[in-house]
């Protein structure tokens, strides 16, 4: 059994705080992150990984007593894609998240209670702007490269358009420029799953009866949206579960019913339900494509692009993703585009693919030797 | 070492220090790669196939994988110095549409094919019966990629009716350059050409 190397979440407190797009502020910032490897003597090997909706700080290695390793565990590490032994690699919870970052669950210094929908809503061009202020913490000048999926691709476009004399290169993957009105429709109907459960309150429900069922549906419907028809048919086809024949009733028959179940289930005791609707929030706010139409920064930006998308992702299809590319291109921007064929649907970038390793590998291998 | 391919010399005789160029079928990027060691050049690729851009990517050569039909439109008129189109001409569904569009993107570019007129393919198609192979050309005719087959006469006449300029012709055998009725006796050809503005 391979070693596990233990890591913690660090905090670090910004007393004078964030103003946000909207103009509200978050005040004091508090922003919990990981860093793994070393920051070399010229500072040129720092590469930032974007968590998704429901990831965290803890993108590589164990925590103390924890089932799971960090959720990209398998590019991060010793002579993995992103090698800690060369890169220093940063990992930040997102604010509006519910893993130590300032979000909806955090306490109101004010009124010594969770926030709730008191806290603000953010953007993900807030949630970067909160990674500049970690980046000045740490004593970073200039990433070496910003990467990340879904969620997280989103935060690669808002650094690489808004912020990119701050990075070299960015790997935005199975993300796009803006959410479409079905992209949105899945959210609206994850968001509505949890304020319509009578235990969510106004999202005054902090040490109270928690909003489970409303949070459970809202993680089903975005798990089915994860997933791809062939993966389903793979994992579970038309299998029934523990049943021999049709039970005639509204007990779970099929095993797909069952792992979704499993899925809402398991995700309630991890997940903050206004979390989950400041983020979902957020992702359907952002709309980078409309912010840097015509834009001269476009023109002089200086980074180096890697957009990664996955053949049977149905929620950020392939020609979507391309479209980041083409825009690019348009404005002779220095990109490579793959579709990297995958089964696993959107989930794809989340579990270990050869491909989408030595993609990642050579593209950081050789931004790190140009700098 | 394997012998360099004659059009990729030619080729790299032409390109200049520090062009812009655009491979497209540029499979695991060679061309490319040679080109940035030896010219400094700018090198971005269009490419079909996954395992190939991978190849491409850590070379730190930019690739776009996808249809070069599709994507040729994309790019603004002359984004490149030179756009190269090396042995692919014959394996593309519309080779007008993608010739009318290296010429617009690149301010200049480079054809090369292999030339379906030669004697060798003339005779074995009048006394075999058989679909020509040759080494330009090695495939059976239900395993074949090429689709168009053209000749260094099919292409003089292409150029004439579309507007666009031939600035250099170069025929070969092989290694051997062919200046002789090339289109008998050449086995590929390669073209520097540009569009009439």
């Amino acid at each position: 059994m391979e070693s596990r190397e233990i890591v913690h979440t660090e905090k670090a407190i910004f007393e004078n705080g964030l103003v946000l797009e909207s103009g509200k502020a978050i005040k004091p910032l508090e922003i919990a992150y990981e860093t793994y490897g070393r920051l070399n003597s010229a500072g040129t090997n720092a590469v930032l990984i974007c968590h998704a909706l429901s990831g965290s700080a803890n993108a590589a290695f164990w925590h103390e007593r924890a089932k799971k390793p960090g959720w990209w565990d398998m590019y991060i590490g010793p002579g993995k894609a992103i090698d800690t032994n060369r890169y220093f690699v940063v990992c930040s919870n997102v604010i509006g998240g519910c893993y130590g970052s300032s979000g909806p669950s955090t306490i109101n210094p004010e009124t010594g209670r969770e926030f709730g929908l008191d806290f603000p809503v953010v953007t993900i061009n807030d949630m970067v702007n909160a990674q500049v202020m970690l980046m000045e913490y740490l004593g970073i000048e200039k990433w070496l490269c910003v990467i990340g999926g879904s969620m997280g691709g989103m935060q690669v476009l808002s650094w690489a358009f808004h912020h990119s004399e701050k990075t070299r290169g960015a790997i935005p993957i199975a993300t796009t420029m803006q959410h479409t009105a079905q992209q949105i429709a899945f959210n609206a109907v994850g968001r509505q799953a949890i304020m319509r459960d009578p235990n969510w309150n106004n999202g005054n429900y902090y040490g109270k009866a928690l909003p489970f069922q409303g949070l459970a549906v809202a993680r089903m419907i975005g798990h089915i949206t994860y997933l791809s028809d062939e993966a389903m048919n793979i994992k579970f086809a038309r299998r029934l579960r523990e049943k021999e024949a049709y039970g005639y009733d509204f007990s779970i028959d099929f095993e797909i019913e069952s792992y979704l179940d499993y899925q809402g289930d398991s995700f309630v005791r991890r997940f903050d339900a206004n979390s989950y609707l400041y983020l979902t929030k957020a992702i359907d706010y952002f709309e980078i494509y409309s912010e840097i139409q015509d834009s001269e920064s476009v023109k002089a930006m200086d980074v180096d692009f890697l957009v990664l998308s996955f053949s049977s992702d149905w929620l950020y299809p392939p020609s979507q993703v391309e479209e980041i590319a083409k825009f690019l291109e348009s404005y002779n921007k220095d990109v490579s585009y793959c579709c990297i064929s995958s089964d696993y649907g959107h989930d794809s970038f989340l579990l270990y693919n050869e491909s989408q390793d030595r993609l990642i590998r050579g593209f950081l291998g050789h931004l790190y030797d140009n700098v | 070492m394997p012998v360099r391919r004659k059009d990729y010399q030619l080729i790299e005789e032409i390109i200049p220090n520090g062009a812009r160029i655009l491979d497209v079928g540029c499979g695991e990027g060679d061309l490319l790669h040679a080109l940035k060691l030896s010219k400094d050049v700018r090198g971005y690729g269009i490419e079909l196939r996954e395992d190939k851009i991978i190849s491409c990517v850590s070379k730190g050569i930019q690739v776009h994988h996808g249809d070069m039909e599709q994507l040729l439109s994309v790019y603004p008129d002359e984004s490149f110095d030179y756009v190269v189109l090396s042995r692919t001409l014959q394996e593309i569904k519309n080779p007008a549409k993608v010739l009318m569009e290296i010429v617009r993107i690149g301010k200049q570019a480079i054809v090369s094919f292999p030339n379906f007129a030669h004697w060798k393919i003339r005779v074995q198609l009048m006394f075999s019966g058989t679909a020509p192979k040759n080494p330009a050309l090695p495939y059976e005719w239900y395993n074949t990629p090429n689709v168009h087959y053209l000749t260094i006469k099919d292409f003089y006449s292409f150029v004439r009716s579309h507007n666009i300029e031939v600035l250099r012709a170069e025929f070969f055998s092989g290694h051997k350059k062919v200046s002789l009725l090339p289109n008998l006796f050449g086995e590929e050809a390669l073209f520097l050409i540009k569009a009439r503005r």
